[in-house]
């Protein structure tokens, strides 16, 4: 199954390690970059996203913030939060929007075990 | 700012940033532990600035009386890191981490063991994971407690004591239901800003390689 993976990051450093990340794990999904909630809201509405990584601490939008509005029209697409802080209560919050959370720095232990999740999701789901 | 080798590029700044945001991040883990209530972060800012400009910018927060907790730094580069709040909230914080129920002499007699502690978990935390995704090591000593305006703080010793300019990466957070807020700052001179370039510019290198590699 191939997917196409949207990483929302204001930092082009860390859309770099992603980026490395995918093409050593999953070279054959297509990656979408975001810079802000703004780019991502409008790459998710032009329905070109199956799943989405997004960074916590962005200037503007955050990302729970983003994850928020983008449940709004895609209640069931496999969202992830990606941060270093991980605190019970960004953790729950996360939670409680139906994302998962990935700790940075960034493995490809973690980030893989996301996938794989995320991807049996989408094939029950009969995507 | 100033010339040459510290002159970031936007990429190395961004990387420095990113760098920044991921061990503060992973620090104030620890402090929400210590704590119970939620630590708010602000988005990191990276900027090579005039100490004075630096010390201003800690103060303006409208507290000229400060208390920092600094430890310094050494490896390929160093300087030092300092988690600084204004004076009137230094007993707060330790009220929040030793709880409401102690009497304020009790408070005071814990302050200074509080404020080193709660220092080196937070300082040493965020440098660790810097040091960590550089792939160097770092020597941290142990910490010390100041007070004075943004000047007594952000004061350099050593070689580069007579620069002008630090590289000042900030990050203000703030405890929920508490009135504490404070800045994490790393203070580096000159020659240590070249080192920490150059890197910085290897690391982002070995990055484009990789995907480079991997196209081909």
């Amino acid at each position: 199954m191939q997917l196409r993976v949207l990483a929302v990051d204001d930092s082009k450093l860390a859309r770099m390690v992603i980026a490395n990340a995918f093409r050593r794990l999953r070279p054959e999904w297509t990656l979408l970059e975001a810079t802000s909630a703004e780019e991502a809201l409008t790459a998710v509405a032009a329905g070109t996203v199956d799943l989405a990584l997004v960074d916590f601490n962005m200037p503007g939008t955050d990302g729970l913030e983003l994850v928020a509005n983008i449940r709004k029209t895609h209640p069931e697409m496999p969202i992830a939060l990606v941060s270093a802080n991980a605190q019970n209560e960004i953790i729950q919050r996360a939670r409680d929007l139906n994302a998962g959370f990935i700790t940075k720095p960034l493995t490809d232990e973690a980030l893989a075990a996301y996938l794989t999740g995320a991807a049996l999701r989408l094939k029950g789901s009969g995507r | 700012m100033t010339s040459g080798a510290s002159q970031f590029t936007e990429i190395e700044q961004d990387a420095l940033a990113e760098l920044a945001n991921m061990g503060v991040s992973r620090a104030v883990s620890s402090l929400r532990q210590m704590v119970g209530q939620e630590v708010i972060l602000s988005v990191p800012s990276v900027r090579v600035m005039s100490r004075q400009a630096a010390s201003s910018l800690v103060e303006r927060s409208g507290a000229k009386k400060l208390v920092g907790v600094q430890q310094s730094f050494e490896g390929p580069f160093k300087g030092k890191a300092l988690l600084i709040f204004p004076e009137t909230q230094s007993l707060e914080l330790v009220r929040s981490i030793v709880g409401d129920q102690h009497s304020l002499e009790d408070i005071i007699d814990l302050e200074h063991e509080a404020l080193a502690e709660t220092g080196n978990i937070i300082l040493n935390g965020c440098l660790a994971t810097i040091a960590n995704v550089l792939k160097h090591t770092m020597r941290m000593s142990l910490p010390s407690v100041i007070r004075g305006d943004g000047d007594t703080l952000f004061e350099v010793d050593g070689e580069g004591a007579g620069e002008q300019f630090v590289l000042f990466l900030y990050i203000d957070f703030s405890i929920k239901n508490r009135d504490i807020h404070g800045f994490i700052a790393l203070l580096m001179d000159l020659p240590s800003i070249a080192a920490l370039k150059t890197i910085v510019h290897t690391f982002i290198g070995d990055l484009e390689k990789q995907a480079v590699g991997h196209v081909g």
